[in-house]
């Protein structure tokens, strides 16, 4: 019975929380952890219109999640997939008047600018003022990015993100 | 901005790549073909580097080019404060082509993408020195007479040496043999071996360096550098192991051939210069023809 009614308990709370937005974009089964980095990377925080951000939220998927509803912005798809590289598995829905109007796959892109820090102290991008450049690539199923500059590679989930 | 530089070895096609060995080997013929005549070529090393810089110079000379340049950092500006982008911007409107040294990795990458005139790459830190490994193609192509099907023996800091991580990338065009022999500190990083596997190229690796070259076409000797090294009595240990001495080259092939990129300190001992299989100087001076193919490319052929 206890366990039936913190499940109930769980929706319901998430419920709450995702409800109510009339047009913009929902982020949900951000890994809690990760929140704060969507949050930086999407640099909401000089966003002006109403942001709903919910974070240690109880997840059947993973340990915790987060959870952030952005009013009247709609994320492009350069947005989303700058996403993937942090939270691959986080859900993006676009709202449209109260109602999903998309679910928005994340893939990743083949390219990545600026958001990922070389991990070479020596990398010119770590020394003047170069905008950083990665190549993803795929290794037998193993994510890895190229920096473009230096060369050297580096595990999808070893990234240093800006 | 110029499609035309050169930054890495991998920028380069097989094709290419065959394409400057034939053109080293009409320069090797006749070394005195004015194709740069009326060229300006400035080299600029952030970082010295005396070798590299004469054979470039020569180069330009020998194709009747002229050179500005600084290879002297405490006078040049970039000590001063002034960023790459700015030192580039500034020649460019001088030369016709920059060949460059720079202590950061990268740096010629990124200068090819802002410069309206090709950059040549002469080194960028510890990450590519793409004439070098064009030159040991060449070694390797002129005492073999292929590049086809060899057994390449590679000796040293595999961990750390820009040319063997080159020329590892260079030779899987040519279905090579790998051997890699190097100290448990100076391996030859997973990245490579991953790339051996992906590219169907065999390899196997050992911490021995007596006895274990015998069916080698090339050995490709690197240096063993003190730095590299946390404890010092290995190093020492090492160094001992690692030195290529006369007598080892008893049962080695009759076409083996010894290559170093040089200078070398003490993994060649001097008793195997005299030796028809000794390699390296001949090597070193095989720099000058590719380097004159490497500037005629990118000048000459648009
Ligand atoms: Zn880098």
């Amino acid at each position: 019975m206890l366990v039936n009614y913190e499940l109930f308990n769980m929706s319901l709370q998430n419920k709450l929380i995702v409800a109510a937005l009339c047009n913009g974009t929902v982020i949900d089964h951000i890994p809690s952890e990760k929140l704060f980095k969507v949050v930086s990377i999407l640099n909401l925080d000089v966003y002006k219109n109403l942001i709903t951000i919910g974070n240690n939220l109880e997840s059947t998927k993973i340990p915790t999640k987060g959870i952030i509803k952005i009013s009247d912005r709609f994320l492009e798809e350069d947005e989303t997939n700058k996403i993937s590289l942090i939270a691959p598995n986080a859900n993006i829905s676009i709202i449209r008047n109260f109602i999903v109007a998309e679910k928005r796959a994340l893939t990743l892109p083949s390219e990545i600018r600026e958001i990922v820090l070389c991990g070479n102290p020596n990398c010119i991008t770590n020394n003047q003022s170069v905008t950083t450049k990665f190549h993803v690539l795929h290794h037998d199923e193993e994510l890895m990015f190229k920096c473009h500059y230096c060369e050297r590679e580096v595990k999808g989930d070893e990234v240093k993100i800006k | 901005m110029s499609n035309n530089s050169l930054v890495s070895i991998s920028d380069y096609s097989k094709d290419e790549i065959l394409e400057i060995l034939e053109s080293a080997a009409d320069f090797e013929l006749n070394p005195n073909r004015k194709t740069l005549h009326g060229k300006v070529i400035a080299t600029l090393f952030f970082e010295p580097s005396t070798r590299t810089r004469l054979s470039f110079e020569t180069a330009v000379v020998r194709l009747g080019g002229s050179i500005i340049g600084f290879s002297d950092v405490t006078t040049s500006s970039s000590v001063k404060g002034e960023t790459l982008n700015d030192t580039i911007h500034m020649v460019s409107c001088y030369a016709d082509a920059i060949v460059m040294r720079h202590p950061l990795e990268g740096a010629a990458r990124f200068a090819s993408e802002i410069s309206p005139v090709p950059i040549i790459n002469a080194g960028d830190g510890s990450n590519q020195h793409p004439s070098q490994t064009l030159l040991d193609l060449y070694s390797i192509f002129k005492t073999q007479a292929t590049l086809e099907n060899l057994n390449i023996c590679l000796v040293g800091d595999l961990k750390y040496g820009r040319t063997v991580h080159s020329l590892i990338m260079a030779m899987s065009h040519f279905h090579p043999t790998f051997h890699f022999i190097a100290p448990d500190e100076l391996k030859v990083p997973d990245e490579y071996k991953v790339f051996c596997k992906r590219n169907n190229i065999k390899f196997k690796e050992s911490s021995e360096l007596h006895d274990n070259f015998n069916d080698a076409d090339i050995l490709y000797m690197t240096r063993v550098q003190k730095e590299r090294f946390q404890d010092m009595m290995e190093y020492e240990r090492v160094k001992n192991v690692y030195t290529l001495k006369n007598n080892m080259l008893e049962n080695t092939k009759s076409n083996m051939r010894i290559l170093h990129p040089l200078p070398r300190v003490t993994e060649i001992d001097p008793d195997v210069d005299s030796n028809e299989k000794a390699y390296y100087f001949k090597q070193a001076q095989n720099g000058l023809y590719v380097r004159q193919a490497i500037l005629s490319k990118v000048l000459v052929s648009k």
